[in-house]
This record gives C-alpha cells, sequence and structure tokens, in this order.
C-alpha cells in the first residue's frame, strides 16, 4: 500500500483525443471520443468536457452507441474488456472480459503482427462482470487501420460468419490486386452507402472509387472521383446516403453528392490533416478530427461550430517546456507555426498563439516554418521566438520574434521582428532577470560563434522596438548554452568545455570556468541563497558545481544529467540522469552535493523536456523528502509524449493506483510505424442483436503484456 | 475557420530619411508656382529693397515679378538679341543687362527705354554687376576680357585681358568698391582691384567656372564648376577649403540662405542641394523637372525661384505659420459621423439580439491568387511594372512566399521571351541588393536550371543573362574586396587592444 506523503509520478494529461473516429449521440447533444484509457464525453455545443469515463486500465480503442439504447455506449480497450456506459450520468454498467479471446488466437496464428476481424456475441445478464464466450472468426489478414474495415446495409449476423463472402468488409490486400493499376492506389479507407449496394474507397492516390454492385460478383462496376492531392484518410456517408464527405492532408472537408459527383462542396483550412469523419445520425453536425489532437464540430458543412483541442503533441517538441508567468500555463510548440498555452490544472488548451503568420501549405515534404525557442522574461511581460525554415539546399531562415503582452486583449502582440539574427541555427536563448524589472534583456546564443544581446532602448525617441546591443564570441568556439544568474548581474556563456562569465552592465569577461575534456551540456545558475553557485553537466557525464566567489570547482560527481533545471522559487534542482531504460530524479541543493530526494526509475525511456511549475497555493507539508515539491510541482514529458508530474498528495490510495498503472501507459502515436499501437478494434455491426466485431492484433507484444 | 493570412511584405528601414531640423524648414514651402517664360532662364536676381521684386532674364526679355504676383510688374524688352544676367543695383533703383549682341544696357526700374548702354565688348556680354559705391559697372564678356565701366557719362573706364576664355562669372565686392572676382572657362578665379592694372590674386578651379558666390562677410569665396564646388579663403590668399561633388551633373548656380548658414547650389543634374556651411555636408535636397540654370533666395527665405532649360520658372513660397498648423490639422481630420462615428456608442439592451458583421478581408491580388493556388498569375501579379519598379519588395515577398511553397519552379516555368526578359531586368536591378540576394539568388539559379535548354535561341535573353553574368562577376569582386578591407581593420583592431596579462602561474 501507498503511504501518505510518498511521491508518485502521476500522469497528468495530453492525452491524444484524435485517435479513434469520435461518436456522435443520437440527439447530437454530446460526443464521445476515446482518449487514453478513458472516454470522454464532451458537449458539441460548450466544447466543455461533461464527463471522463474511467475505468479502463489500458489504451481505449473504439467507442460505439449501443444500437439498442441510444443512452449508452460500448468502449473497448487493449486490456481485454468491454464496457457498456451510461455516459449521460457518466455509470459504468457493465463489464465484458474477453481476455481469453486474444490467448486463444495467439494459440492459433504465429505470425507477429496479424489483425482479424472477429464476431463477439455478448450475453444479455443482468451481472455487472461477464465474460463473453461465443466468437467467431469473420476475416483474417485485415489492415490494422480501422478506416479499412466497414459495414454495409442488411448485414446480419449469418452472412458476416460466412468466410467466403464477406459482404461488407473489404481487405485491402484484395482491393489492391483487384483493380491492377500500380502506383499508389493502395486503399485507405472504405465507406459503405447505406442505403444502395455502393461502396466508396479511399486511396493513397488522392482519388475516390465508388463500387457498384458489389455484392453480384464480377458484375460491379466502378467510378472515379479525384479532387484530394494527397492520400484520401477518411470517408463518410451522410446517414441518407446524399452525400458522401472526404478528408485528408489538405485539411479541406470535401462534400460530395451522391449520384451528382460533379457537383462539390468545400470547407477548407480546417487547420490540420482530417484524420477521421464522423456524422452525427440525424445528419445535422459532422466531426472531424485532425491530426493536431483536435475535433471541430461543423453543422452540416457550412460553419465550424465548436473546436475542441487538446494538447498538441507534433512530431517533435522542439522548444522546452516553459510556464507562462503570468497565466501559469504551459507553454510549448504545437500545431505549425504556433504556441500554444495549455492549462496544467484544467488539462485544456486556453489558446494558440500564431508565431510564424503565415498560411500553411498542406502538403508532404514540403519546409514549413517551426518555433524552435521560446522565452520569457521574469515578470511576463515580454516573450521572445524564435522560428525556423530549412529550405533544401539552401541558408537556414531564421526570424527572432519580441511579443509584448497587452493587458487589454489579454495576450502577447507582435513588438518586433529581427530576421536572421543570427547566421546559423540558434542554441540557447534567455532573458536576464533583472531585479529591478525595467529593462530586459535578451541573449541569444547560436551556431555562427557569436551570442548576442537583444535590449530595448531605453529613450522613447527611437520607438519602443528591441535592437541589438553586444555581439560576443569567444575564441571563434560556437556557445551551447547560455544562462543569466539570479539577480541579473552575470552571464554564462557556455563554448564548448569552456564557461565564459559576462558582466551584462559592461560586456567584459569576467572569467572562465572549464571542466575538461568534453563540452558543457547544460548550464544553471543557483537561486536565492545559492545564487553564488554555478551548475553545469558536461557530455563526460560529470555534475560540476563552481562557487564564483572563489572562481573555482565547489564539487562535482559523475553522473549521467540528461536535463538539469531549476526551480525558479527555491534553491532546488533536478537532476535527470538516464540509467539503462530508466530515468532516475535527483534532487539537491548546490550548496551540498547530497541530494534532497531521490526517486528511482521515474519512468522508462529517457525524460527529455521537463518543468518546474509554481503552484497556485504553497503546500504545508513538513515531511523533508517532499517539501521541495511545496512550492512547485515539476512536470516532465517523455519520449512517448507524456505529462507526468510527481505529486505527493492526493485524495485516496485506490484513485492512487489507478493513477500510477496509467503512467505507464504507452501513447498512440499517427501512422503504421509504432508495433503496439492499434492492438484492437471493436465495431459493431448495425443490426439489432448485440454481436461484436473486433478486430484483434496477434503481437510478440502482446503476448508479453498477458 | 480560420481566413486566409496574407503574403507578409517585409518593411525595410529607410536609410538616410531622417526628419532633421533642416527637412522640417525647406519642407515647409508651398506647391511651387510655374510660370513659363519665352525662353531658357539664366539669371534671376532679387531686387535688394522691399517689396523685393525680382529680375528674370530670359530669352530677350527681362521680366520683374512682385514678390506675389503672378503676373509681371515690368517688363524690360529693348533687347536686340538674348539678355543675360539682369541685376538690380543696391538702391534698387537701376538695372544692368548683358546681351548677346555684346552692348550692356542699363534701365531704370520704372522706365522701359535704356538709360545708358555701354558699347566696347566684341563677343556676348554674360556678367553684369554694380559695383559697391554704385557708380560703376563690371561687365565679362566671351572676347575673354572684363571691363569697368563709369555710369554718369557712359565711359569704359578699365579693361583686363587676362582670361584665356570666356568669362561666365563674377562678383563685386560689397565692402570695398575697387574689389571684384571673376571666373572663366579657363578654369581661373582672378580678384582685381580698381586701383592696379592687373589681377592681385588667382585661384584654380579646375573646371569651368559657372558661377561665384562671396559671403558677407567676404573672407570666403564659392566656386561652381563642373561638377565641383568649392570654398576658398580669400584671407589666405586663396587657398582651398572645401571641394564638394555631390551633383552628378554641371553646377550652373550657387546662391546663399539669407542667415548665410546653408548654401544652395543648383544643377543641370535638376536637384538643388542644401549645404550646411560648418561642415559642408548636405542637408536637404530639392528636385525640378529640368535643369536648373538659375537659382535665388528671397530676403528671408520667403520664397526659392528656380529658372530652367525648358524656360519655367518656379517660385515657391514660404508657407505663414497659420499655414503650416493647418496641414497638421488637416490630418487630424475626424472620421464623418455617417460612417465612423454614428452607433458607435450604442449600448445593447438586455433583450437586443446582438447580429454581428463579419469583417471583411481585404486582399491583395496577388494574395487572391494565391489562395486559388493561381502560382503563375501571381507571380505576373508582382511582377506588373509599377509593383516591380515602385515595390521591388513586393514582388521579392511573392518569390519568397512561391519558393515557400515549393511551387517557385512552376510558376516560373513555360514563359514567352518578353516575360523572361522583364524577369532578368527585375533580377539585374535587384540581384545585389543585400536586403533581396538572399532570396533571388535561389531564384536565379532555378531560372537557369528552367531555361538552361533553351540559352541562345533568343538574343534579348542572352544578351540578359550575360549582364546578370557580369554583375554577379562585380559583385564577387566587390565583396572580395570588402573581405580583405575587413581583414585589415581586424589587424589594425587586433593591435590596438591592450594585451591582456596573462597570469601563468
Amino acid at each position: 500500500m501507498v503511504e501518505h506523503g510518498d511521491i508518485r509520478v502521476v500522469h497528468r494529461g495530453g492525452s491524444k483525443i484524435n485517435s479513434r473516429e469520435p461518436v456522435v449521440t443520437n440527439d447530437s447533444r454530446f460526443l464521445l471520443c476515446a482518449s487514453g484509457e478513458r472516454v470522454k464525453v464532451f458537449s458539441t455545443s460548450t466544447e466543455e468536457c461533461v464527463h471522463d469515463l474511467r475505468g479502463h486500465t489500458d489504451l481505449v480503442t473504439g467507442v460505439l452507441l449501443r444500437p439498442t439504447n441510444h443512452l449508452q455506449v460500448y468502449s473497448c480497450s487493449v486490456d481485454g474488456t468491454v464496457r457498456l456506459w451510461d455516459f449521460t450520468d457518466g455509470i459504468l454498467i457493465k463489464v465484458q472480459t474477453c481476455s481469453w479471446l486474444m490467448f486463444d488466437i495467439v494459440c492459433m496464428c504465429v505470425c507477429a503482427e496479424l489483425f482479424q476481424l472477429v464476431a463477439v456475441h455478448l450475453p444479455q445478464s443482468g451481472d455487472q462482470l461477464v465474460e463473453a464466450q461465443e466468437l467467431s472468426a469473420v476475416l483474417s489478414n485485415v489492415s490494422s487501420n480501422p478506416a479499412a474495415t466497414g459495414f454495409g446495409r442488411g448485414v446480419r449476423a449469418p452472412p458476416l460468419r460466412s468466410p467466403n463472402a464477406p459482404p461488407g468488409a473489404i481487405t485491402y490486400p484484395k482491393t489492391d490486386k483487384d483493380n491492377k493499376k500500380g502506383g499508389k492506389n493502395t486503399l485507405m479507407c472504405i465507406a459503405c452507402h447505406p442505403k444502395d449496394d455502393c461502396i466508396a474507397t479511399g486511396h493513397e492516390d488522392g482519388k475516390i472509387r465508388l463500387w457498384r454492385n458489389f455484392n453480384h460478383k464480377k458484375e460491379y462496376t466502378y467510378t472515379t472521383l479525384h479532387w484530394h492531392h494527397n492520400a484520401v484518410s477518411s470517408l463518410r456517408f451522410t446517414p441518407e446516403g446524399t452525400n458522401l464527405l472526404s478528408g485528408g492532408l489538405e485539411s479541406v472537408l470535401v462534400q460530395w453528392r451522391y449520384n451528382q459527383e460533379s457537383e462539390r462542396d468545400f470547407l477548407p483550412r480546417l487547420g490540420s490533416a482530417i484524420t477521421h469523419i464522423a456524422v452525427s445520425p440525424d445528419g445535422t453536425l459532422f466531426c472531424t478530427s485532425h491530426s493536431d489532437n483536435k475535433i471541430t464540430i461543423i453543422q452540416s458543412c457550412v460553419k465550424v461550430s465548436a473546436v475542441i483541442q487538446g494538447l498538441v503533441n507534433g512530431e517533435s517538441v522542439r522548444t522546452d517546456l516553459m510556464v507562462d508567468p503570468r497565466s501559469k500555463s504551459l507553454v510549448l510548440n504545437g500545431k505549425p507555426g504556433h504556441l500554444q498555452f495549455y492549462s496544467l490544472q484544467r488539462d485544456k488548451l486556453l489558446y494558440n498563439l500564431d508565431i510564424v503568420q503565415q498560411e500553411y501549405i498542406h502538403e508532404l515534404g514540403l519546409q514549413q516554418f517551426e518555433v524552435v525557442k521560446v522565452a520569457f522574461d521574469a515578470p511576463g511581460n515580454w516573450m521572445a521566438t524564435v522560428e525556423e525554415r530549412k529550405p533544401k539546399a539552401a541558408e537556414p531562415e531564421i526570424n527572432l520574434k519580441l511579443w509584448a503582452f497587452d493587458e487589454q486583449t489579454q495576450s502577447f502582440v507582435l513588438n518586433t521582428t529581427v530576421s536572421a539574427p543570427h547566421e546559423a541555427q540558434i542554441t540557447s536563448m534567455c532573458f536576464s532577470q533583472a531585479a529591478d524589472g525595467q529593462t530586459s534583456m535578451l541573449v541569444s546564443a547560436s551556431e555562427d560563434g557569436h551570442f548576442k544581446a537583444w535590449q530595448l532602448p531605453r529613450s522613447a525617441y527611437e520607438g519602443p522596438s528591441w535592437s541589438c546591443d553586444f555581439v560576443g564570441d569567444y575564441r571563434g568556439l560556437a556557445p551551447q548554452c547560455c544562462c543569466f544568474s539570479a539577480d541579473g548581474s552575470l552571464l554564462a556563456v557556455s563554448f564548448q568545455e569552456v564557461v565564459t562569465v559576462w558582466s551584462p552592465a559592461s560586456w567584459e569577461l569576467l572569467t572562465t570556468l572549464s571542466q575538461p575534456p568534453k563540452a558543457i551540456r547544460d548550464l544553471c545558475f543557483g537561486r536565492l541563497g545559492c545564487s553564488k553557485y554555478l551548475m553545469g553537466t558536461t557530455a563526460s557525464n560529470l555534475l560540476c558545481c563552481w562557487n564564483l566567489l572563489t572562481c573555482s570547482l565547489e564539487w562535482s560527481t559523475s553522473m549521467d544529467v540528461s536535463l538539469l533545471l531549476s526551480d525558479p522559487l527555491t534553491e532546488n534542482m533536478a537532476a535527470f540522469c538516464c540509467q539503462a531504460e530508466s530515468t532516475d530524479l535527483f534532487v539537491f541543493k548546490p550548496s551540498e552535493p547530497r541530494p534532497v530526494a531521490s526517486l528511482k526509475a521515474v519512468c522508462s525511456g529517457k525524460v527529455t523536456r521537463a518543468v518546474f511549475a509554481p503552484r497556485e497555493e504553497m503546500l504545508e507539508s513538513c515531511e523533508e523528502s517532499s517539501q521541495w515539491l511545496n512550492r512547485s510541482q515539476l512536470y516532465f514529458l517523455t519520449q512517448h509524449m507524456l505529462l507526468q508530474s510527481p505529486a505527493h498528495v492526493l485524495p485516496s490510495t485506490s484513485v492512487l493506483c489507478s493513477m500510477f498503472v496509467e503512467s505507464l501507459l504507452v501513447s498512440v502515436a499517427d501512422g503504421r510505424s509504432v508495433v503496439h499501437e492499434h492492438l484492437v478494434h471493436v465495431f459493431l455491426n448495425n443490426s439489432h442483436s448485440d454481436h461484436l466485431c473486433l478486430t484483434l492484433n496477434v503481437s510478440q507484444q502482446n503476448t508479453h503484456r498477458l | 475557420m480560420a481566413s486566409f493570412k496574407p503574403t507578409k511584405i517585409q518593411v525595410y528601414p529607410k536609410l538616410g530619411e531622417k526628419v532633421t531640423q533642416d527637412t522640417l524648414y525647406w519642407k515647409n514651402y508651398k506647391a511651387p508656382v510655374q510660370i513659363k517664360e519665352f525662353g531658357a532662364i539664366t539669371s534671376i536676381d532679387f531686387s535688394p529693397v522691399a517689396p523685393h521684386n525680382f529680375a528674370v532674364t530670359a530669352f530677350t526679355r527681362i521680366h520683374i515679378y512682385g514678390p506675389f504676383s503672378q503676373e509681371p510688374v515690368k517688363t524690360l524688352t529693348r533687347f536686340k538679341d538674348t539678355a543675360y544676367c539682369g541685376r538690380f543695383r543696391s538702391d534698387g533703383q537701376l538695372l544692368v543687362a548683358g546681351c548677346e549682341d555684346s552692348v550692356v544696357r542699363l534701365f531704370d526700374v520704372s522706365g522701359k527705354a535704356a538709360l545708358r548702354m555701354f558699347r566696347g565688348h566684341t563677343k556676348a556680354v554674360h556678367v553684369t554687376d554694380f559695383t559697391s559705391d554704385r557708380y560703376q559697372i563690371l561687365t565679362g564678356s566671351d572676347d575673354y576680357t572684363c571691363r569697368l565701366w563709369d555710369i554718369p557719362n557712359a565711359t569704359e573706364l578699365n579693361s583686363y585681358r587676362e582670361h584665356t576664355d570666356y568669362v561666365r562669372c563674377g562678383v563685386t565686392s560689397k565692402l570695398n568698391r575697387d574689389l571684384f572676382i571673376t571666373g572663366s572657362y579657363d578654369h581661373t578665379l582672378k580678384l582685381f582691384d580698381a586701383r592696379a592694372d592687373k589681377s592681385v590674386m588667382t585661384m584654380d578651379h579646375g573646371q569651368p567656372v559657372e558661377s561665384l558666390l562671396l559671403y558677407p562677410s567676404e573672407g570666403l569665396l564659392v566656386s561652381a564648376g563642373g561638377r565641383h564646388v568649392k570654398v576658398w579663403d580669400l584671407l589666405k590668399g586663396g587657398q582651398p577649403l572645401v571641394s564638394m561633388k555631390n551633383h552628378h551633373k554641371t553646377v550652373t548656380c550657387l546662391c546663399l540662405s539669407s542667415n548665410g548658414q546653408r548654401l544652395l547650389s543648383a544643377s543641370l543634374d535638376r536637384h538643388v542641394k542644401v549645404y550646411n556651411t560648418t561642415n559642408y555636408k548636405v542637408v536637404h535636397n530639392f528636385d525640378y523637372a529640368a535643369s536648373i540654370l538659375s537659382l535665388a533666395l528671397a530676403p528671408n527665405d520667403e520664397s526659392i525661384v528656380a529658372g530652367m532649360t525648358n524656360s519655367i520658372l518656379s517660385i515657391k513660397h514660404r508657407k505663414s505659420p497659420e499655414e503650416s498648423a493647418e496641414v497638421s490639422g488637416q490630418q487630424r481630420r475626424t472620421p464623418s459621423y455617417r460612417v465612423f462615428v454614428k452607433g458607435k456608442n450604442y449600448a445593447p439592451k438586455q433583450d437586443d439580439y446582438l447580429v454581428s458583421k463579419p469583417v471583411k478581408q481585404h486582399l491583395a491580388k496577388y494574395d487572391k491568387q494565391l489562395r486559388t493556388f493561381n502560382v503563375s498569375n501571381s507571380l505576373d501579379t508582382a511582377l506588373a511594372t509599377w509593383t516591380r519598379l515602385r515595390k521591388p519588395e513586393i514582388t521579392v515577398a511573392v518569390i519568397k512566399e512561391l519558393d515557400r511553397r515549393g511551387t517557385l519552379k512552376n510558376a516560373l516555368a513555360g514563359r514567352d521571351e518578353q516575360w523572361l526578359a522583364r524577369l532578368l531586368n527585375f533580377l539585374i536591378g535587384n540581384l545585389v541588393d543585400p536586403r533581396f540576394a538572399a532570396v533571388l539568388a535561389p531564384a536565379a539559379e532555378m531560372i537557369l536550371d528552367v531555361y538552361r535548354r533553351v540559352v541562345g535561341q533568343s538574343p534579348l535573353v542572352d544578351r540578359q543573362l550575360l549582364r546578370l553574368q557580369e554583375l554577379l562577376e562585380r559583385e564577387i569582386d566587390y565583396q572580395q574586396d570588402l573581405l580583405e578591407v575587413l581583414g585589415m581593420l581586424d589587424t589594425l583592431f587586433a593591435s590596438s587592444l591592450p594585451r591582456l596579462e596573462v597570469d601563468l602561474s
């Protein structure tokens, strides 16, 4: 049992809501979507999360309304259970365990990655925990992509069982061989017309093919619709069958008239690539989920009425994790060219700030501007951003932008744009923490061998824009990190293995410190009582502490620190050490090498980004091991893109246990590259019997899990 | 959803366009009054006495204008040929003028017929002036001589034959009745003393001298000839003080502002430059429509009068204090009630239903075309003549945007000879501009890639490609020179830095 006050790592949010197609309820009031190991119920009008259906212990892979009772919903998960929920009240009604199924199929199939479509009979019984016994394989060797499986009209349980004539389901290898056109016509998605004998398939070359008379062998005909220039990722017929909706990378929702395919309607600029399309049963609402972890609710292809936005986990977090001093929100790069301000308390995106301010072109292989650095000054009046674009075989384009906080609009307003502030990539950027609060200074270090100081001119005559104040270099070496001391009187810049200490008042090189043989990786000044210390980590696995009064090494220890950061409110520093697949966390004060707290194996994999976020109200904990969390919380991001934070005061032990399990979760990355994604997908056919159709993956990892 | 984000046009700082006291002072003139004369205006002279009429010598006439009239108050027409150099006497009563027919005429300002005719020169007389005692006249002529005449009995007092070319300018001293200076096309300035028979000082200007100016203190002399304006110190025996070369054509006229702090020079290159007389830096610049032959400033700089080769006389009057205040008042004109103010302060009542009116986004034509992915058309729009010549930053921004979208090659390909020539012309004009080079250099490479196969088919394009190549080679040379200079400077700076003592222990 977990004792009260013990420090645990808790998963704090940022789950994907776009991994599976969202479901709109019959009355169009709610939207259900799988989010990590939960099912979230959103209101379609207010965008608020109404309920959080918790209970699954692993990734939720499918959500479906119960056909016989439209106030209930099925969800299935990698943990091998199918759960039935009442989403209006947020109550779990029934659990059906199917875990034996997996075991069965593992025995039958030897192949590592194989998906099967199976039908499950859900027994009617009053118990809350039921084991589903009846299972029948429908198809083997289906695509792992759930969009590539669809169900047509009049599909009943008996024909679904017959292995020779799968009426509504197409597996993509077959179709690929059917039309021997060659080229990139790999099937991406499929949709069945609700009334006619017609199937629409979307292909990688951007074409949509409408197949008719598919049930009669060898008599089918097909027509081709072509508008998309990249792969069609989602297709959907409206419930009446009058329109066909398609979406893809272009982020344009295209509405084709059924039987009048030359007439199309477009809804352009939806923000980012469309991954799924869902239509409400009455046909009034369309929902599109997007690759930037967003669900857009559209009123009958005319107007965007609501946007539900989760934490955007792009390809990588290029900016460090930052905390906006004013809103206390987490700031990192989100959708292309934007910064996202994410509330840690509410697990909700506050707003996106457009940094690049350019039209985003949705095309594969195009080099786009990306926000790579962001910095805030201590009171939160100024924000500096660096955006970068690397065209092929040309000089990189770099822009430095400075944003002033506008009290009236409560957001940042662009003040200065410096194009090409440096000739090469900017490696580090920081604001001076000047105590007077009047004059701010920004220092940017770049691979071109210079670091530059930017300052707001003191006289108002020159205009309120920033300009370069000083350009410094040291023996032609490339600066790596820069850091201001707590009072802003010293600037430390590391040039490979040498740390140079400058006085920003006179731009005089005060001293140099070095700890050969390897380059400095991280630099950090101590705060408050420890402000005379300068901490640094080197690539040769050394953690060094220099005393700036004596200009000598105070202590050093050998550890592979992947990340070093200091708490702005206390003297504490946190060091993440990567050792053998897992990461340890050490919290210490620079004045003494003995750690204040140490946590072994906080997570698997390497911690790439972390941040101390100040608490809204200080905690009164007296235990020595957890005192360092009294004033601020530590959040970190692992390679699997989950936001986690060590916490020590939690409501109850049971919740804590489940949360701890949650933190072991792996995320669903998009694409087909990651092995352990799309483990189970569940469909329910639209007949009125309680049969489930499951796509099962049989992989090595699954056996490990079991 | 989100609206189209227009192409960002980079704003470049305007260098050297700072607002100074001088710009404010010299811009504070009204729009010019333009009067058509009968021929090129060779001389303008302000009367020294109020109301400060001015005499304009053009073709065979001298017109005398009042300070605010647009019609001549007086016309002197008794010339057989082109008149030159109408000058007022210091009391404003008499006016003297030379003529192409070598006769110098003296007029009473109130009369019409000439009071005196001075005959003796053998060629056209371009220079006339009164001496400071008001009884003598100095003339200079194309027969290489300059002469002094006595007004009362119309006789020649003395003749100086020292110049070896036309005498085209001359001034008399306002302090000493015996001193005068002449400038000639033989490149020399000569200071004469009427008490001696020959010149007492000779200065070599280096070019044919077109205009002379004496400072009110008469210690400094300014001469203009060729593209140079030179200042000489007379008290140091004619030592050259400054030489200025700010015009790119011959400087024709010089004058001094009323307080003596600013020197103005007018030139055939259609510019008037204003110099500060303490450091001789250009502080302001006026543009005119044609080459300027003569320029004069009214006392207290009340008006600037310029005469041009196209026989237009341009008069700019200084704005009165009320007028200059009025202009700033006009800029702060309040918006019209109907459009902007109406309903602005209306607070909605509780049950009112607010109908939000979408703000229409105004897009430039190239942006509209970019929005619909018409890349070639947007490049055409950006290369339209006005944009290309007046706002090259727009053209460059569109090219950059196309490059960012990866469609620049498509937009450049498949063009005809005329279009390509226009684009190459634009590149030749802007490629080496440091503001645009980063964008245009890859674009130029792309053009060469696209049209490599058709090189040699069009003489027009080939010529421009050769020009482009020359331009680039020259630019590379410049850059190399600059790097060399930078290296030299680095060495100098490094040696001038104090050497830090290295503590070896």
